[in-house]
């Protein structure tokens, strides 16, 4: 015997209020926003769930860092011998060419190192993540891990987070180094000032808690602008089009994120130290 | 037992599901019928607890999956599997290397019990040598029968298959649903259908339920379908059975 249900028809639901203007511009980047911060926390508790993928992690710090290696470094050299050319022209109107190897490394080490080796990582890693998450939610693997009772978290974002926040750091200080030596090379070989001018300064004006707190903000925006990533992938919708979409507001999004986030650690970072105390300020 | 009761769910306030309710008995094979955008892969995920109802429940074998934590859901999905309507298989990994996924997360198996497990789940969908082969290098056919080899690879007592003969053709077509006759006889699940291939749906079900915007407006076995007078389900099989 066959059984027969309602008419489809006579139970339709009505058409949903239309929403006022102003709330509809800002309800996406607002709900995004939202969507991300729990995402974030989420990720977050799933950090001390076992299992731990420890092979997993390994194989993403392998592309992370290794895989970034040549990039950053040319990035770093780069970036020091025209730092060095521009601060030598410009030290030099007021005769203080001494000073540019402290003043660079300085700049180096709390900005310029991090924020360069950040966006290199949001190039490279950051879309490559919002491209592979991405793909696996449109074919529904990320699906299949569920249904597998695999923690699509656990699995996929835990170690990608955690393999950023150890390998931003890593590539830092080698675009640190890089950097400074690319510096030394134009100073000391083109400029012609003398490697003890240029090195001298640097020992007395440059402390080690420069360059742990650039390493710190590095650690802190690799997460951060992972995490982005990995949202953008997870949360990637429509084929080969969204995968696209996502990969490009990966893009996007952790650029501006880098910045933001830059602020926010260096306003803390600068309070904390002149309420403590800040050698070399 | 599969126990759906009365399960509405929306998307940004548009309806889906308005109110299903459905039984799927231990054994059989339950084909949901219906079009594009009628609700089925919502329902389907629902039975996996992969979404809450707005209202309603679902009940399997006395538990309710819709009010179940992220670790209870974890457990419940050990009894189950599920074939993706486009095999769902991870592309970086080999043909064995996806079928003793499951076994490697959740068993403490050596390599060589695994790799003996993974060629009998294989043999049963009738594949044979393609555990080093990438899923890039299978047909269509050949892909699904990998996805259900995974699917069954820990002996679910439900198998949920999702569209599994959308865009193949007469003969893989054939082939897939002599599979899921197959994993029906040989490992005596419960299996789960949905599709909107009424050739198929006619040749596996034991029960079929016809879904049309949310609702099921239609249900019973093969031969009552066919005599239905449902107005939409008489529409929607003279699709099919007209050609005939």
């Amino acid at each position: 015997m066959t059984e027969h249900a309602a008419s489809p028809a006579a139970i339709e639901p009505a058409a949903p209020e239309a929403k006022p203007r102003w709330l509809t511009w800002i309800e996406k980047p607002v709900v995004t926003i939202g969507d991300l911060f729990i995402f974030v926390a989420q990720s977050l508790a799933a950090i001390p769930r076992p299992p731990y993928r420890f092979s997993i992690f390994l194989s993403q710090l392998e592309f992370m860092a290794y895989g970034s290696l040549f990039v950053v470094g040319l990035t770093g050299l780069f970036t020091g011998m025209v730092m060095a050319m521009q601060l030598t022209s410009a030290f030099g109107l007021f005769n203080a060419q001494s000073l540019v190897g402290a003043t660079l490394e300085i700049a180096l080490a709390r900005e310029l190192a991090p924020i360069f080796t950040c966006i290199v990582v949001v190039a490279r890693v950051g879309s490559a993540i919002a491209t592979e998450l991405g793909t696996m939610r449109v074919t529904e693997q990320i699906d299949a891990l569920e249904t597998m009772a695999v923690d699509p978290l656990n699995y996929l974002v835990v170690p990608r987070v955690l393999a950023a926040a150890v390998a931003a750091p890593i590539l830092t200080m080698l675009f640190n180094a890089i950097a400074i030596a690319g510096a030394y090379g134009i100073d000391v070989y083109v400029q012609d000032i003398s490697p003890a001018a240029f090195l001298n300064r640097m020992q007395t004006m440059v402390y080690p808690h420069d360059l742990l707190n650039g390493l710190g903000k590095s650690m802190v925006i690799g997460f951060f602008v992972t995490c982005i990533a990995c949202f953008r992938g997870y949360k990637a919708e429509g084929g080969a089009r969204g995968v696209g979409i996502a990969t490009t507001e990966a893009v996007v999004s952790g650029l501006i994120a880098i910045f933001a986030i830059d602020y926010i650690y260096t306003a803390i970072s600068l309070n904390t130290a002149s309420g403590g105390g800040m050698g070399g300020m | 037992m599969i126990d759906v009761r009365d399960l509405w769910k929306s998307f940004n306030g548009f309806g889906v599901l308005k109110g299903i309710n459905l039984q799927m008995a231990p054994g059989t094979t339950t084909v949901v019928l219906g079009g594009s955008g009628s609700g089925k892969t919502v329902l389907m995920k629902h039975i996996m607890g992969l979404f809450k109802p707005d209202k309603g429940e679902v009940i399997v074998d006395g538990e309710n999956v819709s009010v179940m934590s992220r670790q209870e859901l974890a457990i419940f999905r050990q009894r189950m599997g599920m074939v993706f309507q486009n095999a769902a298989l991870f592309d970086s990994m080999t043909v064995g290397d996806n079928v003793a996924f499951p076994l490697r997360e959740h068993t403490k198996m050596s390599e060589d019990e695994i790799g003996a497990k993974v060629k009998e789940k294989l043999a049963v969908v009738d594949l044979f040598d393609v555990e080093q082969k990438f899923p890039a290098e299978l047909s269509g056919g050949m892909r699904k029968r990998v996805g259900l080899a995974r699917a069954i690879i820990r002996d679910p007592k439900i198998v949920l298959y999702d569209e599994p003969t959308t865009g193949l053709d007469p003969l893989t077509t054939e082939s897939v649903d002599q599979m899921i006759i197959g994993a029906r006889k040989k490992l005596g699940v419960t299996s789960v259908v949905i599709s909107h291939d009424i050739g198929s749906a006619f040749h596996i079900a034991d029960h079929i339920a016809m879904l049309h915007h949310g609702v099921i407006v239609e249900q019973g076995t093969p031969a009552q379908l066919r005599n239905s007078k449902e107005p939409h389900t008489q529409e929607f099989l003279a699709t099919w059975f007209a050609r005939q």
